[in-house]
């Protein structure tokens, strides 16, 4: 394949790709998510000993949680995002960004701006009170602004491509593009109190805009954690593994079904409430359907392998991507278990909800960002290659281990709560008192916490590998010849 | 003419306009008749919109992102009507911009919080949460009791609201700011009025500073009107299966 590339690189006259824009893209991704891990820790231990929300009202969890919330999914995965379609449609097209430095520019400062107003706003108290959508109006407006320059510089880059075909990572991200303009426009339509104030109300109220909220909820995970995060998928694993997709005829029918399906599935979040029944139905029925979509794009990931499996054990950048996407098959079979009525009225409303987020969102999504981080740094630096595997296989287990110890505990937890909560006792009456139910949790907040220092420990090792790398320094080390088991001795 | 996927892999416009049509269709399907429908909401007597200084409150429980940790909405289930009482209609929520239904408890559901306890519970509660329930997580919010209320622009948060749809009539309107006082201090305002304005409204010097309006005071008048609204001794839910 890069053979290939090679020749067709000495025949034709070079393409100037902007590769300063996907630099600073990508440096942002790896401080966003630093910032948002910390914050992530912060509140864990917030929950786990109350004493540490510090009596501040800048400090209380709730006011920090849209901070980690908005820092992991918008800052470090929007960066991650931006940095990868960006050069992903730069270089299967072979044309250089549309509308050049000047967009490069704009789209990474206009990002960086709805991330810090957005964040300095949560914790001067702004927030519009709708999860995962907090920022105010005068955000919202200006999101919508660099959103559409985003939309006009990947379809401006993708018209002038010299390639006949687009490739599919690009219909990933195009699909998520799209849709995230559509669920942001709708679901923040809101009206300013004054136009200089921060305050707005939005024009959606009680019920409907419970399923608007989801529907744009369900969907930033299906678009922005999903479909643009398949579309790093499409080509960083094949480029890593240096094996073409498995069946683009599977990647076909998983574009299409999964983004049709994706868009019905957020009622699942309203099982039980007051939204009307037909609606909840509705919600279930597609989001089981979607288990089959979500893993035929695991099965088109995974066999991408196929002839190449060595590699996981010499390569631990190929690890992350390929365990990546274990993690969504694996969440995306809890997905569909959880939005069935009958198991919903258990684990909704507890901490399984937090373990199943998290899953996703450290197991696929930071892992997948994290190999993708790892290919692209010594590529952009021109690099030979990264500073220590060594390091990048220290980060891997130490952020596995710390995942596990994240998820279990949530499950533990979340499953305990929700059973607690239906008991009754001899007598007919509720066995656990509310305040019964929380004690209990306290363990297993001190276990998550853990688990999340463990996940940021690991980010630094990043963090240092990959200064280390851009700086040009390379660690003499033995190759991974043995199984990661043996490490220890193989010094 | 056989139709072959290229066309679609060749075309930018045409790969976006059938995605943007893809991923509309389940939006439109389950949205649209959500707002024609008449049978979403129950009709149903009692459901009034907010006091200004319930209002206010309300604000304030959206700006310290209360629904992080707490529900607002009462499934229907045995264990949750035991625990929190009749399970929430969409009637109960229909002025809320935005809903506040949560999806987390972190702490127990708030749709029916209401009278459950005192004004001086609430008041410690919130100043210190381990003062009266010690194994509680939940942050102090000692601040509210230290700021003055904000509520100068009233009028035009319910001016607002009245565009997005909420029934605030010119009468309501032009007493809000005189109401937002009588219900923050018995003796000083008029409560038969704001009664008639807003039936059910609890009056009362919620932080026992009658002499001043802080956040706090507007926080616990929120708290102790929720889901008191509706008389569920007459509601007949057979009439709003949905």
């Amino acid at each position: 394949m890069s053979a290939v590339a090679a020749a067709a690189g000495a025949t034709a006259v070079p393409v100037q790709y902007d590769e300063e824009t996907i630099k600073k893209f990508a440096i942002a991704t790896v401080f966003w998510g630093v910032v948002g891990f910390l914050v992530g820790v912060v509140i864990a231990w917030q929950l786990a000993f109350p004493l540490l929300n510090l009596d501040l009202e800048w400090t209380t969890f709730g006011r920090l949680r849209p901070v980690h919330t908005s820092a992991v999914i918008f800052a470090f995965g929007g960066n991650a995002l931006f940095a990868t379609s960006l050069y992903v449609v730069q270089r299967t097209s072979r044309a250089p960004l549309f509308g050049g430095r000047a967009m490069g520019s704009f789209l990474f400062w206009g990002y960086q701006a709805v991330i810090v107003m957005a964040a300095v706003g949560y914790v001067f108290g702004i927030s519009q009170g709708k999860e995962y959508a907090e920022p105010e109006w005068y955000v919202d407006l200006w999101l919508t602004i660099v959103w559409v320059a985003y939309l006009v510089a990947f379809v401006g880059t993708l018209m002038r491509r010299q390639e006949p075909h687009i490739y599919v990572a690009n219909w990933f991200y195009l699909a998520f593009i799209v849709t995230i303009a559509m669920l942001h426009i709708v679901n923040n339509l809101a009206i300013p109190v004054s136009v200089f104030g921060t305050k707005s109300y939005i024009v959606w109220a009680g019920v409907q805009d419970a399923l608007t909220q989801w529907w744009y909820g369900h969907n930033a995970v299906g678009f922005f954690l999903t479909a643009g995060f398949l579309g790093m998928m499409y080509y960083f694993i094949p480029k890593q593994a240096e094996r073409p997709v498995y069946s683009y005829r599977l990647s076909i029918v998983h574009f299409w079904t999964l983004i049709f399906l994706y868009i019905w599935a957020g009622p699942h979040h309203l099982h039980y409430t007051a939204l009307p029944d037909w609606a909840q139905t509705l919600g279930m029925i597609f989001s089981v359907m979607l288990w089959m979509p979500s893993w035929g794009g695991m099965i088109n990931g995974v066999m991408t392998l196929s002839g190449a499996w060595d590699k996981l054990r010499t390569d631990p950048v190929l690890r992350f991507l390929v365990v990546s996407v274990a993690f969504y098959g694996m969440s995306t079979f809890e997905g569909p278990l959880m939005s069935i009525k009958a198991v919903n009225a258990l684990s909704h409303f507890t901490d399984w909800t937090i373990g199943h987020v998290h899953s996703g969102a450290l197991g696929w999504v930071a892992f997948i960002s994290f190999g993708a981080m790892y290919y692209l740094f010594p590529k952009l630096w021109k690099r030979e290659r990264l500073y220590s595997l060594r390091l990048v296989t220290y980060h891997f287990w130490i952020s596995t281990i710390g995942i596990v110890l994240y998820i279990t505990a949530m499950w533990i937890s979340g499953i305990m709560q929700g059973l607690m909560w239906r008991a009754f006792d001899q007598l007919g009456y509720l066995q656990y008192s509310f305040i019964e139910t929380v004690e209990a949790m306290h363990p297993y907040y001190v276990i998550r916490a853990i688990g999340g220092v463990l996940f940021l420990l690991g980010s630094l090792i990043m963090v240092y590998n990959l200064i280390r790398t851009v700086r040009g320094d390379i660690r003499t080390e033995a190759a991974f010849a043995r199984p990661i088991g043996a490490l220890g001795a193989a010094e | 003419m056989k139709f072959s996927h290229a066309i679609l892999e060749k075309n930018v416009i045409l790969l976006a306009i059938a995605t943007l049509i893809t991923v509309s269709i389940g939006g439109l399907v389950q949205l649209v008749p959500l707002y024609t429908l008449e049978s979403t909401i129950e009709d149903i007597e009692g459901v009034r919109p907010y006091t200004p200084l319930e209002l206010m409150g309300r604000n304030i429980y959206v700006r310290e992102g209360c629904y992080v940790c707490h529900s607002q909405m009462i499934r229907p289930f045995r264990d949750e009507a035991e625990r929190y009482g009749h399970y929430s209609l969409a009637a109960e929520s229909k002025y809320d911009h935005p809903f506040q239904w949560g999806s987390k408890r972190t702490g127990p559901d708030l749709a029916r919080v209401g009278g459950k306890y005192s004004n001086d519970w609430h008041v410690a509660h919130l100043i210190d949460p381990r003062s009266v329930v010690p194994e509680s997580i939940m942050p102090p919010y000692a601040f509210l009791a230290r700021k003055p209320l904000k509520a100068n622009d009233v009028v035009a948060h319910m001016q607002t609201l009245r565009t997005a749809g909420v029934p605030y009539t010119d009468e309501q309107l032009a007493a809000a700011r005189q109401d937002l006082l009588s219900q923050a201090n018995p003796d000083a305002g008029d409560a038969d009025a704001l009664l008639a304005r807003y039936p059910k409204a609890v009056i009362g010097d919620f932080d026992g500073h009658p002499d001043r309006v802080t956040e706090l005071d507007a926080v616990v008048a929120y708290l102790q009107m929720l889901g008191t609204l509706v008389d569920f001794t007459s509601y007949k839910p057979e009439l709003d299966y949905r």
